[in-house]
This record gives structure tokens, sequence and C-alpha cells, in this order.
């Protein structure tokens, strides 16, 4: 389906870009298509969300075990997310760039 | 479905634009744009917990994105050798989706999805552990043992955070090269 | 961020916080503590009561929300929070297995009903907001040419 070309997309700008904040943001691209894919392969067709209320209503529900593992994967890709920022701006104090190229030739 | 079907696009052109473009700022606005795309398919697909989480987590790395990007934002120069990433990526990108349309009949049917275990879940959930949230009882109790696994993952990028942006210590700059010439 | 000029943000912004963080803040904590009978659960919600402080952080500048919260005790907060959740996994070792949900469950629709899950909502939400607000507070003191300014 269609989150795959996102997944692409994503991997695409990781490898293309050569500023440190695209490449982070290619990453989180790249982990939004990932829980989209596991969100929808737990859907089911004319189901419900997956709370009971207090009208009795017996219907079928959409599968509520990979939103359970995708509710932790957003979690654990924001704490990535800000673990990258950290290394960048520490990155940004020690050479004063954001461009991986020259980062890689000042070595030492 | 015809509205998931024009959120996706949606999501893929922001994609596409947050990617190419040269501003390191409207990079990051059109990364928030398609998070609040995702918020709305996961709103669609019927998973409430998931789309507040989203929306919210959405919320603050735009934040700590942007205070990466302020007063420094460099134009991005491309340069000589630009042709191997370029064929690498959409290498990558094909091989990828020749891999995935061989395995895509293997999958459950867009919409039926095989509940063996979900199946139980679903069942007996409300007698079980009393909570009317069926998410919250599978990852509280049913998987309890995923989130203290989570929360360590937490903890321990807090602690990297902590650590790495921390200023040079409480000796001063003079003192630590002087242990290091020894 | 803002270190030329007067503190914090212009009059309209510092006006509208005044009134929207306590809203967020309650928000978050009704989303915390309803995880088992609606929406939300502990991740969510602590993310939403982690947004309010940064919220008025952003608005008022550094100094005037470091006198409410000190900066080294955010971390106690993180590690009682963490411990509380082994804490509350190793008592259900009481009863059988590992996480035993051992209180017994009560009628539902209620707010203290489904045993452990609530206490284990708390705890999660006190290691994700103290967490996050440490991760903020860190990347704001962080200084861009790298130089030691503030003392951690």
């Amino acid at each position: 389906m269609l989150c795959l070309v996102l997944f692409c997309v994503g991997i695409y700008g990781i490898l293309k870009n050569r500023n440190i904040i695209k490449i982070i943001v290619g990453i989180t691209i790249a982990e939004f298509a990932i829980n989209l894919f596991f969100i929808l392969v737990a859907y089911r067709r004319d189901g419900r969300s997956p709370l009971f209320s207090p009208d009795e209503t017996i219907s079928p529900m959409v599968d509520p075990l990979p939103q359970a593992l995708v509710l932790t994967s957003i979690v654990i890709g924001l704490a990535t997310t800000a673990l990258l920022v950290a290394l960048a701006m520490r990155l940004h104090g020690k050479y004063g760039t954001y461009d991986i190229a020259r980062i890689k030739e000042l070595r030492g | 479905m015809l509205a998931l079907y024009i959120l996706l696009t949606f999501m893929i052109i922001g994609a596409v634009v947050a990617v190419q473009v040269k501003d390191v700022l409207s990079s990051v606005i059109a990364l928030g744009a398609v998070g609040l795309g995702l918020c709305l398919v996961f709103l669609i697909l019927k998973a409430p917990d998931v789309a507040i989480t989203q929306l919210v987590v959405e919320i603050l790395s735009l934040i700590i994105l942007i205070r990466a990007t302020l007063k420094r934002d460099l134009p991005h120069v491309p340069s000589g050798g630009w042709w191997i990433p370029t064929a690498a990526g959409i290498g990558f990108a094909a091989i990828l989706l020749l891999v995935a349309v061989r395995c895509f009949p293997d999958l459950p049917v867009f919409g039926e999805p095989k509940l063996r275990v979900a199946q139980h879940y679903l069942n007996s959930g409300l007698e079980e552990t009393g909570a009317t949230n069926l998410v919250a009882s599978v990852i509280l109790d049913y998987r309890a043992f995923d989130t203290l696994g989570e929360v360590t993952v937490l903890f321990a990028v807090v602690v990297a955070v902590l650590v790495i942006a921390r200023p040079v210590g409480r000796k001063k700059l003079d003192q630590v090269e002087e242990e290091f010439d020894e | 961020m803002n270190s030329d000029h007067s503190p914090g943000m212009t009059i309209i912004v510092k006006t509208v916080t005044r009134l929207t963080a306590w809203l967020i803040l309650l928000y978050g904590i009704h989303i915390i503590l309803h995880g088992h009978v609606s929406v939300g659960g502990g991740f969510a919600g602590g993310v939403i009561v982690a947004l309010s402080f940064i919220h008025l952080m952003l608005a008022y500048g550094k100094e005037m929300v470091f006198k409410r919260i000190s900066k080294r005790r955010i971390s106690v907060w993180a590690t009682v929070g963490a411990l509380m959740f082994l804490a509350i996994a190793l008592a259900g070792w009481t009863d059988g297995y590992f996480f035993r949900n051992f209180l017994p469950p009560e009628q539902p629709f209620h707010l203290f009903s489904a045993g452990t899950i609530p206490l284990g909502d708390i705890a999660i939400s006190l290691v994700v907001w103290a967490g996050l607000f440490a991760v903020f507070v860190a990347l704001v003191m962080l200084r861009p040419d790298g130089e030691d300014k503030n003392e951690p």
C-alpha cells in the first residue's frame, strides 16, 4: 500500500541530504510510515474503536494489540529524535556547521 | 476509504516537500504537516489513543527541532558526487517495492485481520481486568513487560541526553587539558 | 533563545498563557487518571503535562519557571516514577507470576476499578513528564557555540 511509498521517501531523504537536521526529518518520516503500517494491519472493516461505552452494543472492534505496540513506539521515537537533536547541537558547537561532508573532513 | 487515500496522498506530498526543500525551517514545518495528516489517518482507522499520543508527540518533536534550527540556518549546498546517493536511494526503493509486492499476498486482506490472540483480549478483557479501555488493559496488564522495557528505554535516553547536553563539567578547561597532557 | 531583550514573549502571549497553561495541566491530569476508562493512558497524559510546563517556559522565559521547579529535582521525580513502576511490577509477584493484577476488579466505569492499571498509569506519567521536561531544560540550556555559560 501507500505507506511503503512514504517509507521509501523517508529513506531517500536520509540518503540524499547533507544537512543533519534534514536527515533527522527523514528518519522521522520513516518512523511515521512504520507506525502507519502497523495500524493499517489492525483495521477491521466496519469496526469500532476498542473502548466500551455505557450502552452495551456488541459490535466487532478493531484489533487492540498493534495499537498498544504503536503507542509505545511513538513515545520511543520522540526520545530518539530528542537524542539525535542533542547530538546535532553538540556537533554544531564543536564544528560550527551542520554539513556532514565538512564534519567528516575536520577530524580531531 | 476515499478519505484515507486522500490523506495518504497529502502525506506523501508533504514528505516529498520536507525532503526536497532547501530551507531547513520549511522542512520542519512540512514535517509538522505530515504528522498532522498521520494523526487524522489514525482517527479514520479508529484508534483514538494512538491519535492523541501522535498529536502531542508531534508537537513536542516540532518544538525540539525548531530549537535546533533557530538562528543557525545554513544554505544547502549540493556539491560534486550527488548522483551516488540518489542512485542508492532509488535502487533501495526499487528493491523494497519489488520484495513487498511479492509478499503482499501473504498478508491478510485489508479489513479482515487474523485475530488469533487478540480475540481472547476482545472477548474476556472486560471481565478479567475490569478496564473499559482495552488498549490500556493490553499495555498495562496483558503485556506489561513490554511497558517495563519501554520505560527503561525512555529513562536511558533521558539520561543520555542529560549527559550529552551538559556543559563542560565543574572543572575548568585548563585543568582538563592538564590531565590529558600527562 | 531570547536573551537580548526582556525575558519572555509579548504581552499578548503572556496573558493568553496565563489562562491556557493551567487548562492544559488539568486536561493532562484528567487523561492520566482516566486512562483505563476512556482514551488516554500514561504516555499521552505525561507528554501533555510536560507540554504545559514547556508552554509556561516558552512564554515567560527560563528564570521564572525555575523558581517553581528546581533544576536538580526534576531527575529525582523521574527516578521516583521509574522505581514506582518497578515496585508495582514486583508487588505482583506475591500473588502468582510476574505482573499479576492482584487487586480485585470492581465494577467498571468507575474511577478506581481495574486494579493496578491506574497506579501503573500514574507511575508512567511521572517518568514521562519528568524525563521530557529534563530533556527540554537541557536542550534550552545548551548554548549554541558550546561554551559553558550556565552551570548544571
